[in-house]
């Protein structure tokens, strides 16, 4: 393994987190605790406990995956996508690296920041409601799985895309809206029936429900369910990522 | 060294020089890159190579000369890793590159042909991120010799995207020298860049091969490579057409056209003056015959430019001034990219 040569990377791509810090830290955070404020304060003031939790806790898990799902999938796909679009991927594809160690220094990244991003916003949670976390241990590992499977998903994003629109628009209209709809703000049960079966299909209502169940032990669909579809996600993701470097898709002509 | 071609309808220049750092009984002893048969067909169906063949040898500066879309880019982009071959194999000081290749790429140093580096980074941290990817130990002095070397040292903070154009190829050099590599590829490294960093580049080269890495170029500029490589060879079409020792080429495919300036008009040439088709001047003031090489005569061959002069002189003709026009790489190299069109 070149371990030095994925360090290079890893700490190149963090890096660039430092020169893009509002865009990749501050607007989240800042974003999240605009929901907090109208919806946790506000409107959850006015709003029953959902199976015994406030509002405002309730809403805490799917906010904080709300900002880190969007958050690895840009920045691990602006990460690969940049050196192709600058021709700057030349010196990476001529580095004794292998893909697995390309893998490590990008994802490992853009997972990084995503990890950190997420208990930024849970400190920040803390100061507009209390809450207590029941299994502090497993909200911390489905944030780390959450965190590099969608940053696997970003960078195989970033090989696929042949512009910037691309890059931006799956983030904006296909993350963002599944997590809204994936029981961010309520419970599917509370959800009429044919709506409920339709919201399994959304594979972030299990992220989500997984992720809630970590924080207050309550669950939907319940956490072994969340936690192989999760692994089934990541997996699904490596195989892609592998088949994508075998074949050189996207990278050597 | 050997070559080349022998494709159908192509044309066939062979010769038999051998190198003059190598001794002929141990052909791979010291090629620090083989390439044999290497062949690539684009997606969609363009066949940029058609079978290369090629050795470079270690410690010599090699300039790779065709026209555009010749391949050459092609070329070094499958030898650095940036291209997959459609065939063929390429050892890198007999590693191969593509079951071994990471011990490959450690060996290769390249300058790409596009200026393209990360715009928002220092100067300083694209150089020292270079040599972390490939793998070496971060190395303040060494980094620090290289700015120097390359006058980059004034700019290692400088964010690369507020400089100059030429400032940004040195940058790239900086990078394709921080893993300290045995072959160094420069592919057309003086495209668009002024006099002065073209001059510096080429003392840089000079010192780099002096220490005893292999530098590969292209250009386009033909009397570059006159000046600075060791071995010439040319591609077009894809394929080598001729892979040879400068000098010998410039001796072998050359020619020297020698002028005599005569103090008197003279009307016509007197018969049985010189052995060889010979012309006169319009106003009559010189005479003027070509030859080919630097000089074709002697060994009882072909007369001389001494023999004109001792006829001359026998039949009192007086001249003032004698002139050889050596012809450049560049006739040579057009004539040859001509002949196989
Ligand atoms: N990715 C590609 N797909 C298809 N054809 C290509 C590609 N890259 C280069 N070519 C073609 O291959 C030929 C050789 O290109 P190149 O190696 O860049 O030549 P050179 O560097 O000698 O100018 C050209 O005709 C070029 O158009
Ligand atoms: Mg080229």
């Amino acid at each position: 393994m070149n371990w030095i040569g994925v360090a290079a990377l890893y700490k190149f791509e963090l890096a660039r987190t430092w020169r893009t810090l509002f865009q990749s830290i501050a607007s989240p955070v800042l974003s999240t605790a605009l929901y907090f404020v109208v919806f946790g304060s506000a409107i959850g003031s006015r709003m029953p406990p959902i199976d015994g939790v406030p509002y405002g806790a309730f809403i805490v898990p799917g906010l904080i995956l709300l900002a880190v799902l969007t958050e690895s999938v840009s920045n691990a796909s602006f990460g690969i996508y940049l050196p192709r679009f600058t021709g700057t991927i030349y010196e990476i594809l001529s580095a004794p690296v292998s893909a697995i160690e390309v893998l490590l220094g990008y994802v490992g990244a853009a997972a990084t920041k995503s990890v950190l991003l997420g208990l930024i916003i849970f400190a920040t949670a803390r100061i507009f409601v209390s809450f207590e976390l029941v299994h502090p241990w497993w909200s911390l590992a489905f944030l780390v799985l959450i965190s590099v499977t969608f940053a696997l998903f970003g960078f195989l994003l970033g090989l696929w895309a042949d512009g910037f629109e691309k890059l931006q628009i799956v983030p904006l209209m296909v993350i963002s809206p599944l997590t809204f709809l994936g029981g961010t703000f309520y419970s599917i049960n509370m959800l009429p029936t044919p709506w409920r079966k339709i919201a399994l299909f959304n594979p972030i209502v299990y992220l989500v429900d997984g992720f809630r169940w970590a924080f207050y032990d309550i669950a939907s669909v319940g956490p072994a369910i969340s936690l192989s579809l999760t692994l089934a996600m990541l997996l699904i993701c490596v195989g892609l990522v592998i088949y994508v470097f075998k074949t050189g898709y996207r990278l050597r002509t | 060294m050997e070559a080349v071609s022998n494709h159908e309808g192509g044309p066939r220049i062979l010769n038999s020089l051998s190198s003059r750092r190598l001794p002929e009984e141990n052909p791979s002893l010291d090629k620090v890159l083989s390439i044999s048969n290497l062949t690539k067909t684009y997606d969609n169906g363009y066949r940029a190579l058609k079978g290369v063949d090629l050795a470079i040898e270690r410690g010599e500066i090699f300039a790779l000369l065709g026209p555009n879309g010749a391949g050459k880019t092609t070329l070094i982009g499958i030898v650095c890793g940036l291209v997959r071959p459609s065939g063929g194999e390429v050892l890198v000081d007999g590693c191969d590159i593509a079951t071994d290749y990471r011990a490959a790429r450690k060996k290769i140093g390249l300058v790409p042909q596009e200026l393209s580096a990360n715009m928002f980074e220092s100067v300083w941290g694209t150089v020292t991120f270079s040599r972390g990817l490939f793998g070496k130990r971060a190395d303040p002095a060494f980094v620090e010799r290289i700015l120097r070397d390359l006058s980059l040292w004034d700019k290692k903070e400088s964010n690369i995207r507020q400089l100059s154009g030429g400032m940004k190829r040195r940058v790239l050099i900086a990078k394709a020298l921080a893993h300290e590599p045995e072959i160094l590829f420069l592919d057309e490294p003086t495209a668009g860049v002024d006099v002065e960093l073209r001059r510096e580049m080429w003392e840089m080269v000079r010192r780099l091969r002096d220490k005893g890495v292999t530098i590969i170029l292209t250009t386009h500029y033909i009397e570059e490579a006159e000046d600075m490589a060791d071995r010439i060879g040319v591609i077009d079409k894809g394929e080598i057409i001729l892979v040879e020792e400068k000098h010998a080429l410039m001796r072998r495919l050359g020619k020297t056209r020698v002028t005599v300036g005569l103090s008197r008009k003279l009307d016509a040439i007197p018969p049985g003056l010189f052995a060889r088709p010979l012309d006169l001047a319009e106003d009559g003031l010189s005479l003027a015959f070509t030859q080919k090489g630097e000089d074709d005569s002697g060994a009882g061959a072909e007369p001389g430019l001494a023999d004109l002069l001792k006829q001359l002189a026998a039949r009192g003709i007086d001249f003032r001034s004698v002139n050889a026009d050596r012809s450049s790489l560049e006739d040579i190299f057009i004539d040859l990219v001509g002949k196989s069109r």
